[in-house]
């Protein structure tokens, strides 16, 4: 009965959201069990090399974030990224196109794939979880075709998206120096916006908390680059997938898009009246996931220097979706942020680095990162249930 | 101010002769009404009797077959929700329409948020939330909490302070305490009251009699999409309105 609320004022945190901690426990732990197992696991050089690893997907990862946020689903992106890699497979070597043309149209495809979904699911109002099972067979398709009678292409050694991709590292100063960049314009903003709190009289955060932050960024961005340096160092294509984890959280915490996002992700309905362009916005997150698992089929093309017809293949689909979810992404829209890519991804990376060093094989993997994405929507049905508790 | 200089008042907004059917069923027929400064008009009636309608009418997400609206002496039609919001109706719906994983200052400023740049001036909103809510003596347990975590007392005060945003003359407020407790009922009630008495007007639709005697200056009755009776809040008993409602007059009451 609604008479035995709480009343006003004294509302609990119950449903208080935990943000990335969840995970970073978990990634913790993992870590500590995996290099428990083998000391190998925590070295320098498997480390770069998770991270390598964990780009490409991580790039897929984000675009899965956008699509969940707004309450939707994308089940294709492994798909998009396997035909993004062929597409640029053909045009480096067979087409002969320059590096950045194969690239570009790679990513073209996809965002034309994303507008596609968008259309369907707002003009023809497809559930977007079948319309991307479409997706992902038609993709299948065109990607086999498109890869020809051979089934596989190699791409040249020399081109350029495989050097990026496998043997470019940031120089050791510029790793450093863009660690202390991160670190120092974190607070500098929060001072900025301090002073104007101030100057409105809003209640202003203790300085201290600032501090400890501050220097828990410090310790979060310096302390693994120099590790990795003490081996190659941070890969190019590391810093990229970070470097747009940044700009899609920008987008999505600071921009009337973002906003947008995530309101029509919690209630459509509200987001509609409010003035919000829903369609737009629907097909916006479509096309930036697609998009982003074009070219996150691109990077792993250039990584393993080939395209074939596994590629973004077998369980990519859904691990990226996995790593959204145990990245701290609701499947039930309107909550997440863009680092449940990286930290997501990282986790479920991790399982795989960790039990193939272990000389596994993928059944433990499988069902590893299965419990650990049941775990991860467990918490997060448990968030959504607590929340109306408090409420009408 | 007193009842007499509110009356002398010229409407804010008025309704003239409305009428909407959907099919063959007469949901508003010939309704007029008249909103002022300063002033709550109660809309009741009983299930089925045009309330929600006459509801979709102000807030221009339905446009009626036939009628007009007045406001500062020029008729106009209302045609979409944003021309309403224009000519300074801003309605609540029931279901509120907030986003529950967005918080209270994401909410108030929902559609309508302010920029610096292409960059949400967050400070700003915050400051203009704060200022808006101490105005209207709203507490909450933190502008960032979303508003999955606030009672639904204080959704529905979230929800006013919204439309109020926008500056509007006339504030429609559609069963703002049907799934309220009494504590929360009561506060809602408290907030109404000044919001009338910060000079706007109010339509509050109910089918809570007691809401309706405690803060509405007039009532007006709808019956089976007609007006059944216009009463001052203040003199009409409850049996009054409950027989202009179910439509047995008692005698002596004029229906108009």
């Amino acid at each position: 009965m609604s008479v035995l609320r709480t009343p006003a004022g004294t509302v609990r945190w119950a449903g208080r959201d935990l943000g990335s901690w969840p995970v970073l426990v978990a990634l913790a732990m993992l870590w500590l069990v995996f290099q428990a197992a083998n000391p190998n696991f925590l070295s320098a050089d498997n480390l770069v090399n998770l991270a390598l690893q964990v780009a490409p997907l991580g790039v897929l990862t984000l675009g899965v974030v956008l699509v969940l946020l707004v309450g939707q689903i994308d089940l294709s992106t492994g798909a998009v990224s396997g035909l993004a890699a062929a597409v640029v497979a053909v045009g480096l070597s067979q087409q002969r196109w320059p590096g950045w043309l194969a690239v570009l149209v790679a990513i073209a495809v996809g965002a034309v794939v994303g507008a596609v979904y968008g259309w369907a699911f707002t003009r023809l109002g497809l559930p977007s979880f079948v319309l991307t099972l479409a997706g992902l067979l038609v993709t299948l398709g065109v990607q086999m075709r498109v890869l020809g009678t051979t089934g596989s292409l190699n791409l040249p050694f020399e081109s350029w998206l495989v050097r990026f991709s496998q043997q470019a590292f940031l120089p050791d100063w510029l790793g450093y120096l863009l660690a202390a960049a991160l670190t120092l314009t974190y607070p500098a903003i929060r001072l900025v916006e301090r002073r104007r709190r101030a100057a409105a009289e809003l209640p202003l955060e203790p300085g201290r908390d600032l501090a400890v932050r501050t220097a828990l960024l410090a310790v979060a961005t310096l302390l693994p680059t120099w590790y990795l340096q003490t081996n190659r160092g941070i890969g190019a294509s590391v810093a990229l997938f970070l470097l747009l984890v940044l700009v899609v959280d920008l987008l999505l915490r600071r921009t009337r898009w973002g906003r947008s996002v995530r309101a029509v992700g919690s209630n459509v309905g509200s987001a509609h009246r409010a003035g919000f362009a829903v369609r737009h916005v629907y097909v916006s997150a479509f096309v930036a996931c697609s998009s982003l698992a074009a070219l996150g089929g691109v990077m792993q093309a250039g990584r393993l220097a080939a395209a074939n017809q596994g590629s973004g293949g077998s369980d990519t689909n859904l691990t990226v979706i996995a790593a959204a979810v145990i990245g701290g992404t609701s499947l039930f829209g309107g909550r997440g942020s863009a680092w449940s890519a990286p930290l997501g991804m990282l986790v479920v990376g991790t399982i795989s680095s960790g039990l193939t060093l272990l000389n596994l094989d993928s059944a433990p993997r499988y069902i590893v990162t299965g419990l650990v994405l049941a775990l991860a929507v467990t918490l997060d049905a448990l968030g959504r249930r607590r929340a109306p508790a408090t409420g009408r | 101010m007193s009842d007499e200089a509110i009356l002398a008042e010229p409407a804010a907004i008025s309704l003239r002769g409305v009428s909407h059917s959907y099919g063959a069923v007469r949901a508003l027929v010939d309704v007029d009404l008249d909103v002022r400064g300063h002033e709550v008009v109660a809309v009741v009636g009983d299930n089925g009797a045009g309330k929600s309608t006459l509801v979709g009418v102000l807030s221009g997400v339905l446009v009626p077959d036939a009628g007009e609206v007045v406001v500062d002496g020029r008729e106009t039609q209302l045609t979409s929700p944003g021309l309403a919001r224009g000519l300074g109706i801003a309605t609540v719906f029931q279901d509120l329409a907030l986003c529950e994983d967005l918080d209270v200052v994401e909410n108030l400023f929902l559609g309508q948020e302010i920029r610096r740049g292409p960059m949400l001036d967050e400070v700003a909103m915050e400051r203009e939330a704060q200022r808006l809510l101490a105005q209207l003596a709203v507490r909450v347990p933190s502008l960032r909490a979303p508003v999955a975590e606030l009672s639904g007392g204080q959704r529905q005060a979230v929800a006013i302070a919204r439309a109020l945003l926008g500056e509007p003359r006339v504030l429609v407020l559609d069963e703002p305490t049907a799934s309220l407790g009494v504590t929360q009922t009561a506060e809602v009630l408290t907030l109404v009251e000044r919001v009338r008495d910060s000079g706007f007007g109010v339509v509050l639709v109910s089918h809570n009699l007691a809401d309706v005697q405690a803060v509405a200056d007039r009532v007006v009755v709808l019956r089976r999409g007609r007006l059944n009776g216009e009463f001052d809040a203040d003199v009409a008993s409850y049996e009054q309105i409950v027989a202009a409602i179910t439509g047995v007059a008692p005698p002596g009451e004029a229906a108009r």
